[in-house]
């Protein structure tokens, strides 16, 4: 490898406005946000008026669950798209590297994923003029959010390389991703000499923690851990071509 | 600009799509990469480019090896890959100035050569429109204007005219012509006046493996047989045409006379001779000894359709 640091900034930057600007361009990421933002607000608002309860921990709890369909629908084309159409050839065929691509990609979907979140400060603002809420838990909620659609995105990518079908790659990420986000949901049925391994594992065991306004080293080394190795799939997986 | 091929070998699974090749492209050269469907030209384009490794053997770049200058070798490199990919939901100049971005101008100079991009491939009527509305003609030239939007040293087409009108296919070989000027052009196509409008040097390969190269006049001397002639000449009386044979039999180097048609005083033939010789000055001598009106004459040439059939099918 050569060394051109100065250059790798410029073609993730390249690569993360086009598409960025593709999501924007299609309908795609409207019905997205819209379909995302009716769920949370529709439960926030019978949480608030039929209950009584004027707090932000229902929007926690459900868009973990919302997170399941929304990540799979934004990452499935990402790269399995550029495979079937073969432009893919042509990007590779650049001077960029393969990470690039991924990373350029990966924050793409990140920022939609971020501004699908921003008005849900809507919310916030509801809140805060009904009551007094603690405000410390819901910036920890909102990074754990954040976190969370982080290593969604990447496994969601890492789905998209492996094949040139998009309704493949999404089904594929929404199994990988259900499956982190139920290990810590099974555990009456795991052996007892499994149950904190289970646990660790869990995607949904740390973002609670860190939800609840405890941010740990451990929640934050499993987060940053879990996205550099799907990255890192992604980023072999594209590179399978040369094998 | 120079390429350097060594014993360059791909093999898929079981087949090998690329049989130990060698060879050089100097600077300046349009060469035309000709072969049938499968024979393994696309693979050595995509070795090239550095979208995959050889399984063995070398390439340089002018000097540069593609495994360890990969991405040098990428940025002296315009590539058009097979079936023109491209992305349909972008307009064509935020598409162009991606592929520049990727490829490293900046700023002024980048949007400048955005502007020549656009007016040499002839796109200013569509410069804001979304590539997928554009009709296959104007995408291929998209696909060019990406490709050399860095002003590469070294071109790299694949199929360049697959799918196009034939007055595209005339634009488009012009265009290529006219940017292939101190660059080195490789392009390949199955299409053989292509290679003889374009090209001024041909390979020719077939299985995996290199059966011809040189330039289109340099093939047809080497593989051109023995010579043929058409003749129609007009008599004066209605000779009878087992006279006219045995006269035509006297030429030299004449190996064989037939006659094709006889239509009143006018007769046609077919004459073969020895590989090499011209005997059209002889046949013309002949016909005005015997008072005959020369009506047509011609000599038949090898066409690399010819050379190319007896190349790829055996």
């Amino acid at each position: 490898m050569t060394a051109m640091p100065s250059m790798t900034f410029s073609n993730i930057a390249t690569i993360f406005r086009r598409e960025l600007r593709s999501y924007f361009n299609s309908p795609v990421a409207y019905v997205v946000i819209v379909v995302f933002l009716a769920i949370v607000g529709w439960f926030f608002t019978s949480n608030l008026f039929l209950v009584n309860i004027a707090s932000m921990r229902i929007v926690f709890e459900l868009v973990p669950w919302v997170f399941l369909f929304f990540v799979p629908a934004i990452t499935m084309r990402l790269l399995a798209e550029e495979q079937k159409s073969g432009t893919l050839e042509l990007l590779a065929t650049k001077p960029v590297r393969d990470v690039e691509i991924v990373l350029g990609k990966f924050l793409a979907a990140w920022t939609l994923l971020a501004a699908a979140l921003i008005p849900t400060l809507i919310y916030l603002i509801t809140i805060v003029v009904l009551g007094s809420p603690d405000i410390g838990p819901v910036i920890t909620g909102y990074v754990g959010l954040l976190l969370m659609g982080a290593v969604y995105i990447a496994i969601g990518l890492w789905a998209s390389s492996l094949t040139e079908n998009q309704i493949v790659a999404f089904i594929l990420s929404f199994l990988i991703i259900l499956a982190f986000f139920m290990l810590d949901k099974v555990l009456i049925y795991v052996p007892e000499g499994l149950v904190t391994t289970f646990e660790f594992l869990g995607i949904d065991y740390h973002y609670s923690n860190i939800a609840r306004g405890v941010i740990d080293s451990r929640n934050v080394i499993y987060f940053g851990s879990l996205l550099g190795f799907s990255l890192l799939l992604a980023t072999v997986s594209l590179e399978r071509r040369k094998w | 600009m120079s390429i350097t091929v060594r014993n360059l070998t791909k093999v898929y699974g079981e087949q090998k799509a690329i049989d130990d090749i060698s060879f050089d492209v100097k600077t300046g050269e349009i060469l035309g990469f000709l072969g049938p469907n499968g024979a393994g030209k696309t693979t050595t384009m995509k070795i090239f480019t550095c979208y995959m490794p050889p399984t063995s053997g070398t390439v340089e770049v002018d000097g540069l090896s593609i495994y360890d200058h990969s991405l040098e070798v990428r940025k002296k490199i315009g590539y058009l890959p097979e079936m023109n990919p491209l992305y349909l939901d972008m307009n064509v100049l935020d598409y162009l100035e991606y592929s520049a971005r990727l490829h490293g101008p900046r700023g002024s100079r980048m949007q400048n050569r955005i502007k020549e991009m656009v007016h040499v491939c002839g796109l200013e009527e569509v410069r804001h429109k979304d590539i997928g509305e554009l009709s296959k003609g104007y995408r291929q030239r998209v696909g060019l204007a990406q490709a050399m939007i860095h002003e590469p040293e070294v071109l790299i087409l694949d199929e360049p005219t697959s799918g196009l009108d034939p007055n595209q296919i005339v634009e488009i070989r012009n265009l290529i012509k006219h940017l292939g000027i101190a660059k080195t052009v490789i392009l390949s196509t199955h299409i053989l006046t292509e290679v003889q409008a374009t090209c001024n040097r041909v390979l020719i390969i077939n299985e995996g493996k290199i059966v011809a190269d040189g330039s289109p006049e340099q093939l047809q001397r080497e593989f051109h047989g023995a010579e043929s002639l058409t003749l129609e000449i007009k008599t004066d009386s209605a000779e009878p045409v087992a006279q006219l044979l045995p006269r035509l039999r006297t030429l030299p180097t004449i190996t064989q006379a037939t006659l094709l048609s006889q239509n009143g005083p006018v007769s046609r033939f077919e004459l073969h001779a020895d590989k090499g010789t011209d005997i059209r000055e002889s046949v013309f001598r002949l016909a005005v000894a015997e008072g005959w009106v020369m009506l047509e004459l011609h000599r038949k040439t090898t066409t690399l359709e010819d050379i190319f059939h007896k190349l790829t099918t055996s």
